[in-house]
């Protein structure tokens, strides 16, 4: 390449990638360095921001909400997200076979991802009712008589994961959309070569789709570090803050106790946790995921 | 291609038997699905159906899966009492505009990445793919004090200017898209004198359907269903986005929420997402897969 047309190639770069570099200046890197830095002050945002050091810190550190909220989302992410990978496997794996009214049930099971956030908090709001609600009633089908689901501190955040479980069928997709791709001809070699179902499933498809399995994990453990409209919309955080998400809590002190300095500490608390989460699957996946070619992305 | 043949056309006796073990476990995956499929879909029929009841039947137990009289009118209702027609159209005009902005800026840089090998192109690469992870919680309160200082607070502009300067993952699909376009057709472009820009607009989007599709089909459910940013931003109700009025009926407003109406506003909030995957069905399944892996 001669100089010129380097020089041709750059220009032409960053006219081109001008307003994502703008957007990502004002609305990714600026925000992010304001943020570390307004963590170290109290700051209502009416007032300016005053220096206070670490204290933001050390008192989230202290705080029993802060603990209760890091407790509720670990719990929600540590239980469900494994739970709704498995079923989403589950199912991406039985409509992979030649199953009568597949195209059916794919539609069927990925039909209540199109439910909007809010109006599937709304609605399992409602099916929860304890006295009236869908979800006792079914549940007096089989004998069993229902808790009072998002009234009680001890069973609100299992009601979420429940709900949570509704709308594996994105999940499921991403998944046929991985099996699609694992080649036949690798299957029917290990079939030659006497695997049954399950072995073929251990050492030729689950290598084959690792790739797919890291990304939703990684996704859905960021996602439900930032679980919100749930905690919003059905709970506010209760009962007795069985609920008390992280980000509702981040939330409630930046807008409703106007502690933009605190909230900042926690919003870089997140940051950190999620970015050390992301490079611990990383890690760990450089040695179990198999990627296509045998080269690492 | 997708599917293994199960069974060669002179089947011998052990393939026989093979093939009925084989049966037993496809009929109990098949009932394994039926029953799960019914329980998936149990919910959303009691939404449809509830958007159907009387206030009176709402409060019934055992809950009834049929209305027993059903209120029609519960759809004309909702219109009059609860600004559902604003709020509707608010998040259309949002949703709508978003999709542009993001088309446009994100196809731009897309194609800056793809066609281009520039100084310093790898590290810009590298720092978008890096702001995929950036949770939008850590940086929410330094743009709320931005945009705030900018007098955009209860307006749409907070919702709506951000998408027209690229996002992440949609350019980064778009990259993907635009490099595996052949040089070939930039090479005689260029022989006719088009001027770059003109190459992305005439050549590059053109044969870029699905994936412009894909993207467009995300950001529009994105922006659709989003709470958290306009929950920051709007506060007065005649700018209320679906989901912010939506969650406002369950407070203070009303002791007792109508839920006949809220759900008829969920069946209506659906309507939108479920017309477009019905129209896009084939494009959203390859945008997904797509998307999904590389």
């Amino acid at each position: 390449m001669t100089h010129r047309e380097s020089r041709r190639q750059t220009l032409y770069m960053y006219l081109f990638i001008a307003p994502w570099l703008i957007g990502f200046l004002v609305f990714a890197l600026y925000p992010i360095l304001s943020s570390l830095y307004y963590s170290f002050t109290d700051y209502d945002i009416i007032h300016p921001p005053k220096y206070v050091g670490l204290a933001n810190y050390t008192e989230m550190f202290q705080d029993d909400l802060f603990w209760k909220s890091v407790v509720v989302t670990v719990r929600y992410t540590f239980i469900s997200v494994p739970i709704q990978l498995l079923l989403a496997l589950g199912f991406a794996l039985l409509l992979n076979t030649k199953i009568p009214f597949r195209g059916f049930f794919r539609t069927a099971m990925y039909f209540p991802s199109m439910v909007s956030g809010v109006a599937m908090s709304l609605l399992w709001y409602w099916i929860f009712n304890p006295s009236i609600g869908l979800f006792n009633y079914v549940l007096s089908w089989f004998g069993i008589s229902g808790p009072s689901w998002l009234m009680s501190p001890d069973y609100a955040l299992y009601a979420l994961m429940i709900m949570s479980f509704w709308t594996v069928g994105s999940g499921m997709i991403l998944f046929l959309a991985g099996l699609m791709s694992v080649p036949a001809s690798l299957v029917e070699a290990a079939k030659l070569d006497g695997a049954g179902r399950f072995r073929i499933f251990l050492n030729v498809t689950l290598p084959m789709i690792s790739p797919v399995l890291l990304f939703q994990l990684i996704m859905g453990v960021i996602d439900s570090f930032q679980v919100f409209t749930q905690a919003y919309v059905m709970t506010q955080g209760g009962p007795n803050y069985s609920t008390w998400f992280y980000v509702y809590n981040l939330y409630t002190s930046a807008f409703k106790e106007y502690r933009a300095g605190y909230s900042s500490a926690l919003a870089w608390v997140l940051l950190i946790v999620v970015m050390l989460f992301t490079a611990l699957i990383m890690k760990f996946s450089n040695r179990y995921v198999h990627y296509e070619g045998g080269g690492r992305k | 291609m997708r599917t293994i043949p199960t069974a060669s056309p002179s089947a011998s006796p052990s393939t026989n038997k093979r093939r009925r073990k084989i049966d037993v476990v496809s009929i109990a995956s098949f009932i394994a699905l039926v029953v799960t499929t019914f329980l998936m879909l149990l919910p959303l029929f009691f939404m449809v159906s509830t958007s159907l009841k009387s206030k009176k039947e709402l409060l019934k137990f055992p809950p009834t899966f049929l209305p027993d009289s059903w209120e029609w009118s519960n759809y004309k209702e909702i219109f009059e009492t609860l600004n559902f027609g604003q709020m509707y159209m608010n998040s259309l005009i949002i949703g709508t505009l978003t999709v542009v902005g993001t088309l446009l800026s994100s196809a731009l840089a897309a194609y800056g990445f793809a066609r281009y090998r520039g100084k310093g192109s790898n590290l810009w690469f590298m720092l978008m793919l890096s702001t995929m992870m950036l949770p939008y919680p850590a940086i929410m309160i330094p743009q709320f004090i931005l945009f705030s200082k900018l007098n955009w607070i209860d307006t749409f502009l907070p919702l709506i200017v951000p998408a027209f300067f690229g996002s992440a993952y949609n350019i980064f699909l778009l990259r993907q898209f635009f490099s595996t376009l052949p040089d070939e057709l930039f090479d005689a472009g260029r022989m006719d004198g088009c001027s770059e820009l003109r190459m992305w607009w005439r050549i590059a989007l053109p044969l870029s359907g699905p994936a412009l599709a894909t993207v467009a089909i995300f950001a529009f459910i994105y922006s659709w269903n989003d709470l958290l940013t306009p929950v920051l931003y709007l506060s007065s109700s005649d700018k209320f986005t679906l989901p912010v009025g939506m969650s406002s009926f369950t407070s203070s407003r009303f002791r007792i929420p109508p839920w006949h109406l809220l759900m008829v506003a969920s069946v209506l909030a659906m309507l939108p997402i479920v017309t477009l995957f019905a129209i896009a069905q084939k494009r959203f399944v390859e945008g997904i897969v797509l998307t999904g892996i590389k």
